[in-house]
């Protein structure tokens, strides 16, 4: 019993570690800035990122496609956060504004025939995966010209001509969705594989183990994508978590793990790009980690008392996935900042557009509550 | 027709409809090589090999939550949860998973999923092996749910349940495994929503399901040999969909109305088609609907105590008695 208790106070001392990178007088627990690449442990056959794309071997159209999707993304999550603000959308809203990196460098690397499953945080997963402006903010707003003609909301949108199979309303519910379609691929002998987006709360779901599982030993086509944004609702990750690294339990599931900093684009990309040959290739399921940060509250109306202005501030000016890639292009040459605003008023205005037309869409007849219940 | 058992006939429907439909695929505790803890897929591995009969680990909530998402990407799984108490570990990928991502998501995708499962007492299993927890899923909208009481009903719904587009859960009834009966030899289905007039009476209706229908039948031999009772017995066969026109149709024809089934007996079946008779068929009733169901307690384990627990056939016998005035209790 005294051993036991003895191990595990002696955890948090390893937690202690911290980089001069810190916010004077910010929880060093929670203001660590994520690991640079080389700090990202792979356990077992995690894939290996390739790095020709980080130097001169930028490809140019990739990372203007993924600036642009970013920009959407925050885009149209300001106008979410506006539309509710003024009433016109019913239900709760959770934003993934400073969390843009992850869905558009991951599903960057997946087909338009791969599968993904969401969160509740799930609006830009669904863009990212090619999701319509227009329909999904309808979906928000319970219009019939939503993608789930107004019976899911804000967080069930699917679009499963695209290969979203939806977005979950309970935490870790996607992960038998996910495990499960990369089973069916594999059955159906196509080379499909199955991304499972999932927050640092849902890897304290049970089910993690189960589904985790059954991928190692089935060696399931599956991306299991965690998005460490440090927070499961109120709650600080690292007081409900043992482990100090989400990741290390990929290990334990005998599942290949890696860690990114996942507010750079790119190297989400390359993480999931090769997670995603090794999946097709048939060499099995991998385990992403991906620390990140989420630049509002839990969902709109929650004003995150629960952090410090001080540690927000921090990861905005530091880790603000737009702003990196933004710097980046200037840097290499292939964008200026006239360029870039040009993208950003495009894109307010193709957003403003899906307001819009959300605005005038028609609200379902009630009769339509008794219909899709079953097939 | 073929004598065969309840197993067999599970058993014959699985494999028929695998080699029907190569998107049908069994995954559960031990179904593989070893035929499953009640040999209900015994020689399913042989013929269909580990790819399609898949030996899952004892994870219930991730292998429904594989079958799920299969069902929606293109296949059709049959899921054994070998008990049905074990269902209760799998309630998010059936309650919040399968029943709802069809109608959530609009309409866009199917989820033909069967969940084959287990249900009732008589084996001294205790309480977590006996329980009959088929109400809880008739609760969820967007599921379905069959309760095969004798082997041609067994084979002919798990066919259809297998072929339904829908997630289904068929409760079998395990003290029925090596029950003997009739089975067409050709290929047949029995439809969803259709209830079974299991006998033919004028006195006295018993809504019965699963192997509580056995225990009716029973009852109604004795009652016509010693009462000269004629009493008729109806099976839903299916609680979702429900067949309402035949259990109402037969309760107007008799007058009298008992309910029997293996559950609890609060808030359970009895209490629902209790309900839905005394409301389409009130003007008809002779005397209130009667309900018999299992003592609200947990399953015991030993014989007499588990006997105390659950109805008998004397049970229905009495309780059409004093329905008909015969005795008073």
């Amino acid at each position: 019993m005294a051993k036991k208790v003895t191990a595990r106070r002696a955890k948090p001392v390893a937690k202690k570690k911290v980089t001069a990178a810190l916010p004077e007088g910010a929880s060093k627990r929670k203001t660590k800035p994520p690991r640079a690449k080389t700090a990202a442990r792979r356990s077992g056959k995690a894939p290996r990122a390739k790095t020709a794309a980080k130097s001169n071997g930028l490809d140019a159209d990739m990372l203007w496609s993924m600036y642009r999707k970013m920009v959407q993304i925050r885009k149209f999550e300001e106008h979410v956060w506006d539309v509710y603000i003024r009433g016109l959308m019913p239900g709760l809203a959770h934003l993934y504004i400073g969390e843009e990196a992850v869905a558009v460098g991951a599903c960057a690397a997946l087909r338009e025939d791969d599968y993904i499953t969401s969160t509740h945080r799930g609006h830009g997963h669904c863009l990212a995966k090619g999701a319509r402006l227009d329909r999904m903010m309808a979906e928000i707003m319970g219009k019939e010209a939503g993608y789930c003609r107004g019976k899911g909301g804000s967080m069930h949108i699917a679009d499963m001509s695209l290969g979203n199979l939806g977005a979950n309303g309970i935490v870790g519910g996607g992960f038998g969705v996910a495990t499960g379609a990369a089973l069916s691929a594999k059955m159906r002998g196509t080379d499909q594989v199955s991304l499972c987006f999932f927050g640092d709360g849902a890897a304290n779901q049970g089910i993690l183990l189960e589904t985790g599982n059954m991928a190692a030993i089935w060696n399931l086509p599956v991306i299991y994508v965690c998005e460490n944004n440090q927070y499961g609702e109120h709650t600080p990750s690292d007081k409900v978590t043992g482990s100090e690294r989400i990741v290390d339990r990929a290990e334990a599931m005998g599942l290949a793990g890696v860690r990114v900093e996942g507010a750079d684009v790119m190297e989400v990309y390359e993480v999931v790009a090769a997670a995603v040959s090794r999946a097709r290739r048939g060499d099995g399921a991998t385990f992403v980690e991906m620390m990140t940060y989420r630049f509002r509250g839990h969902h709109v109306g929650d004003a995150a008392t629960y952090r410090t202005a001080k540690e927000l501030k921090w990861w905005m000016e530091n880790r603000d996935p737009i702003n990196l890639l933004g710097e980046r292009m200037i840097k290499h040459g292939i964008a200026d900042r006239s360029r870039l605003e040009r993208v950003d008023e495009q894109v307010e205005e193709e957003v403003v557009e899906a307001v819009e037309f959300a605005r005038n869409a028609p609200l379902p007849p009630a009769e339509q509550a008794r219909e899709d219940v079953y097939a | 027709m073929a004598e065969i058992t309840y197993r067999e006939a599970v058993i014959q429907a699985m494999s028929e409809e695998m080699r029907r439909d190569d998107a049908v695929f069994l995954i559960g505790e031990d179904v593989g090589p070893s035929g499953g803890i009640f040999k209900c897929s015994e020689g399913l591995f042989d013929e269909f090999g580990a790819a399609r009969v898949i030996d899952a680990p004892i994870s219930e909530a991730g292998y429904i939550g594989l079958s799920v998402g299969a069902a929606v990407t293109g296949m059709r799984p049959i899921a054994e949860l070998m008990f049905g108490d074990f269902s209760l570990l799998t309630m998010d990928q059936i309650v919040n998973q399968a029943a709802k991502i069809r109608y959530m998501t609009g309409g866009q995708c199917r989820v033909p999923l069967t969940i084959r499962t287990t249900m009732g007492a008589g084996r001294s299993s205790a309480a977590q092996h006996s329980q009959s927890l088929h109400a809880l899923f008739a609760h969820i909208p967007g599921l379905k749910v069959a309760l095969p009481s004798c082997p041609r009903d067994a084979k002919g719904l798990l066919k259809t349940a297998i072929r339904d587009d829908n997630p289904v859960l068929v409760f079998e009834g395990k003290m029925m495994y090596n029950d003997k009966g009739p089975v067409p030899e050709e290929e047949y289905t029995i439809p969803f929503g259709v209830a079974e007039v299991k006998r033919a009476g004028d006195d006295c209706t018993i809504i019965a399901v699963s192997s509580m229908v056995g225990l009716a039948l029973e009852a109604a031999q004795t009652l016509s040999r010693e009462d000269e009772i004629s009493v008729e017995v109806v099976d839903p066969r299916t609680l979702v969909p429900l067949d309402e026109e035949t259990l109402v149709e037969s309760v107007r024809k008799t007058g009298y109305a008992l309910i029997v089934d293996e559950a609890s007996l609060r808030y359970g079946v009895t209490g629902e088609l209790a309900a839905l008779v005394t409301e389409a068929a009130f003007d008809y009733l002779d005397a209130p609907v009667k309900r018999i169901g299992a003592a609200n307690v947990p399953i015991p384990f030993s014989p007499t105590l588990e006997g105390a627990a659950i109805p008998h056939s004397e049970t229905i016998v009495d309780a059409v008695r004093a329905l008909r005035g015969k005795i008073r209790r």
